[in-house]
């Protein structure tokens, strides 16, 4: 009895536990990342919850989680919290996430410039004809104002200008594909992962028309298709020894493979 | 002696009072049961009310930023939707709100690391270029931290707005995460959970009491000992289950249906909302109509109505007040329920006009931003005011079944 307590007391004191906080964009990944390294260090422990980028990064802050995972930059405000506080934070890039314009398959238009997806997602353009697509009322989709891609597609194809009033939301990724495959003048944005044939995804172009990319991984990762994000890890200085064996494992190649598995694109 | 049986007085009158004691003790209990329920829904009510009335007050512009122009320019103040359309870039000369005639400039506080390399920003250089962006540009409007602003600053600092209770109620723009000014108008997402309710029960409600009728006046208690299970079980369905079938099956058949541009529609979620309130109607409306007593019905058959005269004009008449209270239940399902109608709806904060249009409701609101809003934001405090409305919705109903329940017995 003594011996198998004693011997409990000591493996529990080897765990190295951690926990993993943050955005839905990043959970997939961080939970295949998480299984496998726990599969080849048996003696940590990774927890991984969602919430939403905002989330773990106050989760950071707060100091209820040790990695906060982000699909957005950390905010200046934020990064001043952590200042107040004392503490300072380091920020890694673990993958790419590629958004894709999807349409419906039965939609004739293939390409659109940058200019042309903010007029039609701020409600100026309204209809296909005036993009050389057929006599039909364009319906975007968007996700929730709650999802960090929301934000990414405001700011990167948008310009920060706001969504047309009365626009489509949909709860979740996979309702926007749903719903762009089954309604013929819709348009909407999801993440490469995503893309099946049930939707068309369009080449797109910023720089007003000259050069037009097809959304893939390829693309992406030689960093000629625009619409791309990084996905980023936080975590406080003082736990970089605590952090970093995981980071670096997500990091390696095994890890990158990973990444590409799960859909996003790998940083090396 | 007798026999063994105890029939010892003393022995009867401990076990009497060891009864008694039991009963005190389980007569405390409910009691204590009964009251901490109570505490803690009014507690609750009270959080909610507490945190709702909060937005107003609240700035409209987020915590520890302000709106600066440049010291020549004669505007002081701007309303919320004036901003929203300056930074939109739909208003773009000053004179358009007031002003000089003077193109607009806006300025948001991360352009500054476009125009300088970070290293030129460390410390106080970057509120001294914040400084000069502002005194420099005359059209300028600039969105920044107010912890940048030296006390020398040469801008001036816009009035900041207030949540107001009538832009709040009477606001057709809901748009609670624009930047710089938020727009809580809620009216849209009122009328469209009220639309979308009505409009459910408007269908469930011909269906629900035909059934209720079929099952508890005509249907041969066999069929109705399937029937009766089977309708439960619908009630066991998830919602979330309900709003994949709607969003996958009832929605393409609507914008078939109908050619409608788009198949997410207030129709497509008073549709499964009528399935939903479906059991509901069903159950209540039917305990209603059996209480009808025997002795009517034989009376009204012996004096020779028919099975359906006796129906209509002796069951319907006196079991009215249980199948409105059935009516107003079912009501109360559909206005409250979230999932379902979030996957269907489509969820854009139009104000409706027909049920063919997509529309947003309340719950679904809720559910959907409430996850990301930073707490103690305004855009949070709007949401709990969103749930301080829905709560005042379902109180109206259930105060409202109990006037009618209530009514029934004054009759009898």
């Amino acid at each position: 009895m003594i011996a198998i307590a004693l011997l409990l007391g000591s493996t529990l004191t080897q765990i190295q536990a951690q926990k993993i906080k943050g955005s839905d964009t990043c959970l997939p990944l961080t939970q295949k990342e998480a299984e496998s390294y726990m599969k080849s260090n048996t003696k940590s422990m990774v927890t991984v919850t969602g919430g939403g980028s905002g989330v773990g990064i106050s989760a950071l802050i707060d100091g209820s989680t040790d990695i906060a995972m982000s699909s957005r930059r950390i905010k200046f405000d934020e990064k001043m919290k952590i200042q107040d506080a004392g503490k300072a934070v380091k920020e890694v890039i673990v993958a790419y996430d590629a958004l894709a314009v999807v349409v419906n398959p039965q939609n004739k238009v293939n390409k659109l410039t940058r200019e042309q997806l903010a007029e039609i997602f701020t409600g100026k353009i309204k209809n296909w004809k005036e993009v050389g697509g057929a006599d039909l009322k364009i319906i975007p989709y968007s996700r929730e104002t709650s999802s960090g891609t929301y934000e990414f597609f405001k700011t990167s194809v948008m310009k920060n200008k706001n969504y047309m009033n009365g626009i489509m939301s949909m709860p979740a990724t996979g309702a926007i594909v749903q719903s762009v495959s089954q309604t013929p003048g819709a348009i909407g944005y999801i993440g490469l992962a995503y893309l099946n044939k049930n939707v068309k995804a369009l080449s797109v172009s910023y720089d007003g028309g000259k050069k037009y990319v097809t959304p893939s991984v390829a693309n992406a990762m030689n960093k000629t298709y625009p619409i791309v994000r990084p996905l980023y890890y936080y975590y406080l200085t003082k736990d970089q020894k605590k952090v970093m064996p995981f980071i670096d494992y997500v990091l390696s190649p095994v890890g990158q493979k990973i990444v590409s598995e799960i859909g996003y694109v790998p940083v090396k | 002696m007798d026999s063994g049986i105890k029939t010892d007085p003393f022995v009867i009158l401990k076990n009497a009072e060891m009864k008694r004691f039991i009963e005190k003790i389980i007569e405390g209990l409910l009691k204590l049961s009964g009251g901490v329920t109570s505490i803690v829904i009014l507690l609750i009510v009270v959080f909610l009310f507490k945190e709702g009335v909060g937005l107003f007050g609240n700035s409209t512009i987020e915590n520890g930023y302000v709106l600066s122009v440049n010291t020549s320019n004669p505007i002081d103040r701007l309303s919320p939707e004036q901003v929203k359309k300056i930074f939109d870039e739909e208003v773009t000369n000053w004179k358009e709100v007031g002003g000089p005639d003077e193109e607009i400039q806006v300025f948001r506080f991360e352009q500054i690391f476009d125009l300088y390399p970070e290293e030129e920003l460390e410390g106080e250089k970057l509120s001294l270029r914040l400084n000069e962006e502002v005194a420099q540009n005359r059209g300028i409007i600039a969105f920044l931290p107010e912890r940048y602003l030296l006390p020398s600053f040469k801008g001036k600092i816009l009035k900041d707005e207030r949540v107001s209770v009538s832009e709040f109620f009477f606001g057709k723009e809901w748009f609670p995460t624009s930047v710089p000014a938020a727009q809580f108008g809620m009216l849209p997402l009122l009328l469209g959970t009220l639309l979308v309710s009505f409009g459910a029960i408007a269908i469930a409600l011909p269906f629900g009491l035909s059934v209720a009728i079929y099952l508890s006046e005509i249907a041969h208690p066999r069929v109705r000992k399937i029937f009766k299970p089977v309708i439960e079980l619908l009630a066991g369905i998830p919602s979330v289950v309900y709003g994949f079938f709607g969003l996958v099956v009832v929605v393409p058949l609507i914008q078939k249906g109908f050619g409608l541009p788009v198949g997410e529609t207030g129709l497509a979620g008073s549709l499964i909302l009528a399935v939903m309130a479906l059991p509901t109607i069903i159950t209540v409306a039917e305990d209603a109509i059996r209480t009808t007593p025997r002795v009517m019905k034989e009376a009204s058959l012996g004096l020779g109505a028919t099975h359906w005269q006796t129906i209509w004009r002796v069951v319907l008449p006196y079991s009215v007040s249980g199948i409105m209270a059935a009516v107003v239940l079912g009501i109360g399902r559909a206005i409250g329920e979230t999932m379902a109608v979030l996957m269907v709806t489509g969820n854009a904060a139009v104000m409706p006009t027909t049920l063919l249009e997509p529309v947003r409701t309340i719950p679904a609101t809720i559910a959907a931003e409430l996850g990301e809003a930073p707490a103690g934001s305004a855009h949070y405090e709007s949401l709990f005011m969103l749930g301080c409305i829905l709560f005042v919705l379902t109180l109206a109903i259930s105060l409202s079944v109990e006037f009618i329940s209530g009514k029934k017995r004054v009759n009898n």
